[in-house]
């Protein structure tokens, strides 16, 4: 089950799968997407409250500029956002529009 | 003895590197199958 | 570090951080000192079981009748919701026993709980295998321990084979793609190994190969059926040539031979997850069904949670194990000194070396301690083993 073999695009809007869990944890949180089993762990709050509210910018970039990651980090998150959407944690959100609820 | 073994970088990242950004690992995928759970 | 595919290489311990570029705490250290709410917990649903198993680690056999209820067993369900718990793993005994077993597994999946449950294949029938291909949220094991009749019924019991079988078939032909296929590794069946992935690539199915430890009935039969040093040594490299089988972690003190195998390669118990037995009773770990790692129970105040969260045998684990009798060995990192489980059985000290520890300090250790006492025995009759399986 896998997403179309797409790279990842920072110019791009993109949303949290509707089947993965994000659970808080210390040191950041647990995701675990009930679709294909996998569990990812995330190290850093910041990516944390990055990627919910990834579906509320109209691209990746946007969304980095409003939580105000500094510019020298952003390799680094677009690395990790970019894992997550290889594993189909990370889904591209429809063209302008915020996240769709899948059917 | 092991120096601190829960370092809180993760909460602090400002100060981690000023000059050079080495690259973090801030996503990591885990396999636990069910970790010696018999399952 | 991660590969694209996945596979999970374990992370540098702290005696080696500072080779590593990541200025991060490892991930093993974040799990060995506990998690907020386990990540899957192991749930026993029933001591009852059509089948008598010779190595059962829960020695199942027999109701055992102070078994939660039905609604106790929602209860424990809500908590996990509430802890946001991802998913359980169900055994038993034979969990589809239970009257209400397809009902408490609707009940967790309606409540975001994901089901994995393990079973000898008896409950599974066509019907039964449709409406599991259809959910996203439930996943089945079917539990082997040979590659052929002889040899699994030799440790399972006659029909055995044929039953986990018929099983698989309803769910190939149901479409299930990726069941597990489990076996328990021994003497008698790792030379079978390539037979069971050829079994599971024949069914579509997940091959997880598992650790046997002399816990419950597995007592009895540990001296004759646990594998090999050379054993020990094939599998491990065998195991590095499938990285796409599955272990459940439980051959991480296999890492001491060379490179880590995947996994997290460490114990999770107390940490990651624990157990929770048939009458409610909360343990660190399946394979020790014994007082000395009796956490508490979901029955007392506070229930599962806080028994996850405040007992002192949870809380003790959580903190910086001392490498004790293997601190000069220069494999610690690798192997953490093993299972506990398996320690413990074998008499030697939890800070000592694990009985099968691959340099042989194991051996030695077992030279000088008697074997601890089994807990609660629920076989309906003695069971031994049949007859050896030819060749």
């Amino acid at each position: 089950m896998t997403s179309l073999a797409v790279p990842f695009d920072a110019d791009r809007a993109y949303r949290l799968h509707e089947q993965v869990a994000l659970r808080p944890e210390p040191f950041g949180a647990l995701a675990y997407h009930y679709g294909n089993r996998r569990l990812n762990f995330l190290r850093a709050k910041e990516l944390v409250a990055l990627v919910e509210s990834l579906d509320a910018y109209e691209s990746v970039r946007a969304a980095f500029s409003a939580a105000e990651i500094d510019p020298r980090r952003w390799p680094s998150f677009e690395k990790a956002l970019a894992s997550l959407a290889a594993s189909d944690f990370l889904v591209g959100a429809a063209d302008g529009e915020g996240a769709e609820v899948a059917a | 003895m092991e120096p601190t073994e829960l370092v809180d970088d993760t909460e602090t990242e400002a100060d981690t590197t000023d000059d050079l950004v080495e690259e973090e690992l801030l996503v990591e995928e885990i396999s636990i199958d069910g970790m010696c759970g018999v399952y | 570090m991660t590969l694209s595919t996945g596979l999970q290489i374990s992370e540098p311990t702290p005696d080696n951080l500072v080779l590593s570029p990541v200025k991060q705490s490892g991930l093993a250290d974040q799990m060995k000192a506990g998690l907020d709410a386990p990540i899957c917990l192991t749930w026993e649903l029933t001591y009852a079981c059509n089948l008598q198993c010779v190595h059962c680690l829960s020695s199942s056999g027999r109701r055992d009748p102070r078994e939660l209820t039905t609604e106790e067993c929602e209860a424990v369900i809500d908590e996990l919701q509430r802890m946001q718990v991802f998913y359980i793993n169900i055994g038993g005994g034979e969990p589809t026993i239970r009257k209400d077993f397809w009902h408490l597994v609707q009940y967790a999946v309606d409540h975001g709980v994901g089901v994995k449950f393990s079973t000898n294949g008896s409950g599974i029938d066509a019907a039964v295998a449709e409406q599991l291909a259809a959910s996203d949220y439930v996943d089945v094991q079917i539990s082997i321990d040979g590659a052929d009749a002889e040899t699994n019924d030799h440790v399972r019991g006659a029909g055995s084979f044929a039953t986990a079988v018929q099983a698989m078939e309803h769910l190939r032909s149901a479409g299930f793609e990726g069941f597990k296929i489990s076996v328990v590794m021994t003497r008698h069946n790792i030379p079978q190994v390539d037979a069971f992935k050829a079994m599971a690539d024949h069914y579509g199915a997940q091959l997880r190969l598992t650790r046997f430890r002399p816990s419950g009935r597995g007592a009895d039969s540990w001296d004759e059926l646990h594998p090999t040093d050379q054993q020990q040594r094939e599998l491990y490299h065998w195991l590095m040539d499938h990285p796409d089988v599955l272990t459940g972690d439980s051959f991480f003190h296999l890492s001491a031979l060379g490179e880590a195998l995947p996994g997290l390669n460490l114990c999770g118990a107390g940490r990651v997850v624990c157990l929770i037995d048939p009458v409610g009773d909360v343990y660190a770990c399946p394979f020790v069904l014994h007082d000395e790692f009796l956490a508490g129970s979901v029955r007392n105040e506070g229930g599962f949670q806080k028994v996850w969260q405040e007992s002192d045998l949870f809380t003790g684990l959580r903190e910086p194990q001392s490498a004790g009798a293997c601190a000069s060995c220069g494999h610690f990192d690798a192997c953490q000194g093993g299972c506990m489980a398996a320690k413990f059985f074998t008499g030697i000290p939890l800070d000592g070396p694990d009985p099968e520890c691959v340099l042989g300090h194991g051996e030695t250790a077992m030279d000088s301690v008697a074997r601890a006492e089994v807990g609660t025995d629920h076989s309906r009759t003695k069971v031994t083993l049949g007859t050896k399986p030819a060749g």
